[in-house]
């Protein structure tokens, strides 16, 4: 048993999880009805106006899903809410951040 | 006057920056008020009344829009609190009072700028455009008084000319609906305008819990779906307005219920504004504003009278019950209402049929409906395009239409269902979907 060992540091857990990527995703496809596969949306890409194109309806539509599913309501203000649809990834660690459920 | 986050705007501040506004506008006779703050609108709508100058009110502002605005007013300018503004034209950025002004300004003892303006009844306030067939927006000319009429016997109507409510409005100051029933409304009654326009719901709520009672959420049937679907505490309000679409009625009365307050419907149309009045919980009938009048002919049916400037035909199939009242009962082929927001299909066709590279297009609206939470169906689209791709179509199509309308699905075909004389039956339409669908 190695004395004067340091504990070992466990890497800080990724923000999100591949699998809670891939679920908002699913959520996302399945609330909008979109017509492209979960797999399919790039986790880099904007989720709003370019990228994978969602308007301000679809926001709303997200914003009740992430609500239901998740327990966080979102608002207009703080800086966060610039980034949250940024992309998929983003607003998977947004959530990964602050879910109640 | 009006309310910023619960801190209150007197009414003398508001004419005061009206007339700092007025006099920081450009010499253009014509503006294009894209403001997103309610009460900055609203400073720089009455700024350009008092300049004589007229508001341009188009229900969208894409690139394409601004380019036949310029055609239609090419001295206009762009009014705008957001500093990455884009719009192509001369921009003016709403100018914020300096330090120490309003204390400079009682001290000197301007009182005449605290004088409410008065503003002739002939003058053009406003001109709104609506989707043409011909793929250009059409303009329609809004007088002062008419507005004034318009929006007083509105407030009778909603219960305000006798008790102000302060206004919290999701909707945009610069939709027709919004224009009436947010910011004249706001300044015929003397209730206060809530300057923030929120939207998600948690942010409706708190909104409407800073806003000193009476008050009145003024929104449509997506915001209030929303509103009930969400896991939220909904305050308390003491009215409720909708408009844009139509509002079943079970949803109507699930909202009363809620919200403790009753619920009343607007009708109208950006050509005409508003026009009649529901309490949707309780009755399917519309009741006509006092002085207009519905005339049917060959199926379409014209409003005409009272406030309503011109004889104009109405996009919805509309059944007169009695010499005040009609029933509703849904869109005439052309028209698509997507979120509350209106537009032919001839007109987007049009813009469709544009783009380089489209051989043949046409927008389909499907008429069953996958209904989400916020009750959305969306246009799909057919398009002969063999050199294009779908991101570079939707882009092309971004700069020309509103966002609402992008179509959802974009299939394309080789070629569309035409009959020997050239037309595309929904039938047939209905049928590619499916095949599509199915293959998808």
């Amino acid at each position: 048993m190695p004395d004067n060992a340091s504990p070992v540091r466990q890497p800080a857990p990724p923000a999100s999880s591949n699998s809670l990527e891939r679920e908002v995703a699913d959520l996302i496809v399945q609330a909008l009805n979109l017509d492209i596969a979960a797999a399919e949306i790039d986790p880099h890409a904007p989720l709003y106006g370019e990228g994978l194109g969602l308007d301000s309806i679809d926001i709303l539509e997200i914003a009740l899903v992430v609500s239901k599913q998740y327990g966080i309501q979102l608002r207009a203000d703080g800086e966060e809410n610039e980034h949250i649809f940024r992309s998929l990834r983003h607003l998977s660690d947004y959530i990964a951040a602050h879910r109640t459920k | 006057m009006a309310y910023r986050a619960g801190t209150p705007i007197p009414a003398w501040h508001f004419l005061a920056d009206v007339t700092r506004v007025a006099a920081a506008l450009p010499t253009g006779n014509h503006v294009l008020n894209v403001c997103s703050d309610r009460y900055r609108f609203t400073v720089g709508f009455a700024a350009s009344l008092v300049a004589g100058k007229v508001s341009l009110l188009p229900s969208t502002h894409t690139p394409e829009v601004i380019r036949q605005l310029k055609l239609f007013a090419p001295d206009a300018f762009c009014l705008t609190d957001d500093p990455n503004c884009e719009i192509d034209l001369p921009r003016t950025r709403y100018p914020e009072a300096a330090d120490g002004w309003l204390e400079s300004t009682s001290l000197s003892g301007e009182r005449q700028a605290w004088q409410v303006p008065s503003v002739e009844t002939g003058q053009v306030a406003a001109y709104v455009f609506t989707s043409g067939s011909t793929g250009t927006p059409l303009p329609y000319k809004k007088t002062w008084g008419r507005l004034v009429r318009c929006v007083r016997d509105g407030a009778t109507r909603l219960g305000l000319n006798t008790r102000p409510h302060t206004i919290v409005g999701t909707v945009p100051p610069q939709h027709m609906y919004g224009f009436e029933s947010s910011v004249l409304l706001g300044l015929q009654t003397g209730g206060a305008l809530c300057a923030e326009r929120p939207f998600y719901p948690a942010d409706i709520c708190s909104t409407l819990a800073q806003a000193p009672r009476p008050r009145a959420l003024i929104s449509t049937p997506v915001h209030l779906r929303a509103l009930l679907a969400a896991e939220v505490a909904l305050p308390e309000v003491d009215l409720i307005v909708s408009a844009t679409a139509p509002l079943p009625r079970d949803l109507a009365r699930d909202v009363e219920k809620k919200f403790g307050a009753c619920l009343l419907e607007i009708y109208g149309s950006t050509e005409t504004g508003q026009i009649a009045t529901r309490r949707t919980a309780e009755t399917v009938e519309w009741q006509l504003w006092p002085g207009v009048t519905l005339s049917l002919r060959d199926g379409q049916a014209w409003a005409q009278g009272g406030h309503v400037e011109q004889q104009t035909a109405m996009c919805d199939v509309l059944e007169l019950t009695q010499d005040d009242r009609f029933l509703l009962h849904g869109r005439t082929a052309d028209l698509v209402n997507i979120a509350g927001k209106r537009s032919s299909l001839a007109y987007l066709n049009h813009q469709l049929n544009s783009i380089h590279g489209v051989v043949d297009g046409t927008f389909f609206f499907p008429d069953e409906s996958h209904a989400s939470s916020t009750g959305v169906t969306r246009v799909a689209a057919f398009v002969v395009a063999p050199t294009l791709e779908p991101t570079s179509l939707i882009e092309e199509l971004r700069r020309r239409i509103d966002p609402v309308f992008l179509p959802r699905p974009l299939m394309f075909v080789d070629r569309l269902p035409r009959n020997d004389t050239g037309k595309l039956p929904q039938e047939a339409l209905r049928e590619l979907a499916a095949r599509h669908l199915r293959h998808a």
